[in-house]
């Protein structure tokens, strides 16, 4: 029976083999079991320390239920087998202290190795200041003038099931964070307001972002590639919606995409001198309303009672410009969970945004801010 | 003096006997189990596909926050306490425990803390939300404004625990029958004994780390603000150096009970006795030292991570004796499986799977890609519910009878049992992988990889709900009547408690017993 099973498999094995590997891989990826293998060389040592780990449970597990499970099948009174008394030895007990103190000395040494590894941040060639905020990244890269935040791209719609979602659901940003391959970058993490975790399975990097503190940390990525995270400390509503995108490439290519970056912030500070129609910057105020802000005071404008207040016709949205200018660009001394966008945004970004809370849900006050009544406000504070 | 108990509902309000405080423990106990557990199961059905279905976001961390207090402070340390004011006076020969009055007022606080903290659900700003382990300062700055309210719970949950430990330890130190010496109490005593002494190491210490919190929050203090010099990590280390402590806290007493159940089904002494003294002992202590791994990501200097990792890799030494002390207790046993030996058998397996999990936990290399994932998850419920969910079960068949007078319902204990290992272990095992493949612990919605198992798990844990209703009603039978109980119940058991009639009478042990 068992022979003509296995001439079965072999047969299948041998017409099906290439459709056969292709299925395996996709199901592989569709039920993960394990921790991947990853593209550095310290994901490489955990996943093998894991791997140790794991096969030193095994052999005790196997060890210790197989005897288990045989005096269980054998040693039952309704197979009238008669109970032994004994119920003491001191060698016994000591053999079952040592040896396992043993396993555990051999196993801490090649963890103490891989744990002075992954500390060992010296000599970096590229530094990234990594900044958690509720609920996006900031990226900075030290040394230019390359600095931007990192939004979950995923649409509402498929978060609230009105849309089929993409392959990486919750796993794109509108910007990922772009490095060059065969280089070692070092991490200097840090966060705003509560405690947030950069995580990318892949890289082996986790460490936690805590608002006052840098952390460091490093990785050296050997090949190009896409490679997600997400945040993996508990940091308020929207946790688990703040991933992260790693971009690895080599290095000209890592080169262009920087001068790019820079020149088109060269770019956006000219535009804060240009003067906006009204239509343009409700137009570009209510996609930053959707990304920035809507977190909180709700799509519609309308906030969640008690926790987060509305827009729609609040006291501030349709008072004063002052006040609103100010709530916006210094933050509410009141509620931290309103930060001081002022830091966040760009002058443009911060005019259009106020142009929109004041004309959209109803709220009709007619006023349009210019990106340079933004740089005033902030150049008399 | 009345030798009965009271009538109506004073006898519940007023009572000092060790048996009607033990129960009321045990029934809060039970109704917050449930409490807990409908929470669980909003979250296993949010979680039943990506997307949000049920809830927002917003209230799903309040329940997996809730979900988690309710389970620790609420379930499963009140059953333990209830569980030791019934037995530990009949373990030990002792007419009731040393301090009857106190024993009434820390049972008689809980139901006003608990309700307190459920109040918070109804208030505006929702309940907290910021996960059972509270981080600031997303538990101080970022919180909502009923986190005093949870604030004045906590120390209220924390006195009535801190009153219990001294009732026990006065208990046990004092109220010995004659010849009761510590080294021939049964394990269940020994291991609330040490329970007790770390209940009192730590409790004050959770009282002062949300004492802390509410200076920060009313009073202008910033423990763990770096903007008014202090520092946010320092509260992980405060509220760990409980926290650790804590979940040993909730597995020490179970420890016991399965010492007491296997040698009863095997009809064979406890192998090691000294050995399990001892071993529980090395636990306890090291439990105190090993806070720090916990926080393995939060960027501690080498030094520290090292010294952790190998305190913390030394708990699986200790932790195994006992394991392997119960093997050889079976092996060449003479074995019979009703459920209370279902349930030890069961609680032997999967509480060594947990333990195994730790273990890998501990490495802290490979901690850096487990910390916070669905891994930790499966991790904590492997060694909490087999660990103190099925050792109180467990616990309650091989007691009940005892109690009541009355049999449970065999066939309906095995149904209880097959469903809720199977259900168990289709919730849990399954966020093994999940956790492993990158999916984080904590969040309402997630990655479509993580679909399937999240579906299984979600199927399991309802089933392991329905698995407790048919628990209840086992329960609730037996409590009415059923088939009488001799006053030894099972075959040959050892100790003082099987040696009064069944059920046992309103005062037992008035006239202290000899131990030889």
């Amino acid at each position: 029976m068992l022979r003509g099973f296995d001439r079965l498999f072999a047969l299948l094995a041998a017409s099906l083999s290439a459709q056969f590997v292709l299925a395996e891989e996709q199901a592989v990826e569709r039920w993960g079991v394990n921790m991947p293998k990853g593209v550095t060389e310290v994901a490489q040592t955990t996943y093998e320390l894991h791997m140790l780990i794991f096969w030193i449970c095994v052999a005790i597990g196997v060890l210790v239920f197989g005897v288990m499970f045989y005096s269980m099948w054998r040693h039952r009174k309704s197979k009238g087998y008669k109970a032994a008394q004994f119920h003491e030895s001191t060698a016994v007990e000591l053999v079952w202290t040592i040896i396992p103190t043993a396993i555990l000395i051999l196993m801490a040494i090649p963890a103490s190795k891989t744990l002075y590894d992954i500390y060992d941040t010296d000599k970096a060639d590229l530094d990234i200041m990594i900044t958690g905020y509720q609920w996006k990244w900031k990226y900075d890269y030290i040394g230019s003038d390359v600095t931007f935040f990192s939004n979950l791209s995923t649409p509402r719609t498929q978060i609230n099931n009105e849309q089929p979602k993409n392959p990486n659901y919750l796993l794109e940003v509108d910007e990922p964070l772009v490095v060059p391959i065969k280089k070692k970058i070092r991490f200097l993490i840090t966060a705003n307001d509560v405690i947030h975790a950069w995580w990318v399975p892949d890289l082996a990097v986790k460490k936690d972002a805590i608002p006052g503190f840098i952390n460091e940390s490093w990785t050296r990525i050997e090949e190009p590639g896409i490679y997600r995270g997400q945040c993996a400390e508990l940091c308020g509503k929207d946790h688990g919606f703040m991933p992260i995108v790693v971009k690895a490439v080599p290095q000209d290519e890592y080169n262009a995409w920087l001068d790019g970056r820079v020149a088109s912030a060269v770019k956006m500070r000219e535009l804060t001198g240009k003067t906006f129609t009204f239509d343009e910057l409700f137009a570009q105020g209510e996609k930053v309303y959707n990304n920035v802000c809507a977190a909180c005071h709700q799509p519609n404008g309308k906030g969640v009672p008690g926790v987060f207040p509305a827009i729609a016709g609040s006291k501030i949205a349709t008072g004063p410009l002052n006040n609103h200018l100010n709530i916006v660009i210094a933050g509410s001394q009141v509620n931290p969970a309103m930060q001081a966008f002022g830091e966040q945004l760009s002058e443009v970004d911060i005019a259009a945004v106020i142009t929109y809370q004041r004309n959209a849900f109803g709220n009709e006050m007619g006023d349009t801010v210019q990106p340079v009544d933004i740089l005033n406000f902030k150049n008399k504070q | 003096m009345a030798h009965g108990p009271q009538s109506g509902l004073k006898r519940w309000l007023y009572t000092t006997n060790h048996k009607d405080i033990g129960t009321l423990y045990l029934w809060f106990s039970f109704a917050m189990f449930f409490m807990g557990g409908c929470m669980a199961l909003i979250i296993r059905a949010e979680l039943f596909e990506p997307g949000l279905q049920i809830v927002k976001p917003e209230f799903f961390n309040q329940m997996t926050t809730m979900h988690g207090l309710i389970m620790v402070f609420g379930a499963v340390m009140p059953a333990f306490v209830g569980l030791a004011n019934w037995m530990i006076p009949m373990m030990i020969g002792a007419p009731d425990m040393a301090l009857p009055r106190m024993n009434n007022w820390s049972f008689w606080i809980l139901p006003f803390g608990f309700t307190m903290l459920a109040s918070t659900l109804f208030m505006e700003g929702g309940a907290p939300n910021f996960g059972w382990t509270f981080y600031a300062p997303l538990s101080t700055e970022y919180a909502p404004p009923s986190v005093t309210f949870f604030i004045f719970s906590i120390h209220i949950l924390g006195a009535s625990s801190i009153m219990g430990a001294i009732n026990i330890i006065a208990t046990i130190l004092n109220m010995r029958a004659p010849g009761m010496t510590l080294m021939k109490m049964p394990l269940f005593v020994w291991t609330w004994l040490i329970t007790a002494y770390l209940l009192i190491a730590v409790m004050p210490v959770l009282a002062g780390v949300v004492t802390m919190m509410l200076m920060d929050i009313h009073f202008g203090t910033s423990f763990f603000s770096a903007a008014g010099g202090g520092d946010p990590v320092l509260f992980q280390h405060v509220f760990w150096f409980f926290g650790h402590p804590e979940v040993y806290i909730m597995i020490l007493p179970a420890f016991g009970i399965i010492s007491a159940i296997i040698p009863t089904f095997a009809r064979k002494p406890l192998f090691g006795y000294s050995s399990m003294v001892y071993a529980t002992a090395a636990i306890a202590f090291l439990s105190l030292i090993v806070w720090a791994h916990h926080m393995f990501t939060v960027g501690m200097p080498i030094a520290g991570e090292l010294f952790f990792m190998y305190a913390t890799m030394l708990i699986s030494v200790p932790t195994g004796v006992k394991i392997f002390n119960w093997v050889s207790t079976m092996f060449r046993g003479s074995m019979t499986f009703e459920t209370p030996m279902l349930f030890a058998i069961a609680f032997i397996i999967l509480f060594a799977i947990g333990g195994f999990s730790g273990l890998m936990l501990a490495i802290a290399p490979a901690d850096f890609q487990y910390h916070d994932t669905y891994f930790v998850v499966a991790h904590f419920h492997y060694v909490l519910v087999p660990g103190a969910i099925f050792s109180i079960t467990a616990g309650v068949y091989y007691w009940l009878p005892k109690w009541t007078g009355n049999m449970y319902n065999e066939t309906m204990g095995k149904v209880h049992f097959w469903l809720a290992f199977i259900g168990l272990n289709l919730t849990f095992f399954p966020m093994h992988f999940v956790g492993l493949a990158g999916m984080p612990r904590r969040i309402p919605d997630y990655a479509l990889q993580f679909a399937d198992f999240n579906q299984m798990a979600s199927m399991g844990a309802f089933l392991f709900g329905a698995a407790q209703v048919v628990f209840l009603f086992n329960v609730v039978r037996t409590v009415m009547g059923g088939r009488k109980a001799t006053e030894q119940v099972w075959d040959n058991p050892q100790g003082l408690e099987w040696t009064v009639p069944s059920p046992a009478p309103y005062h037992t042990f008035s006239t202290p017993p000899v131990v030889r």
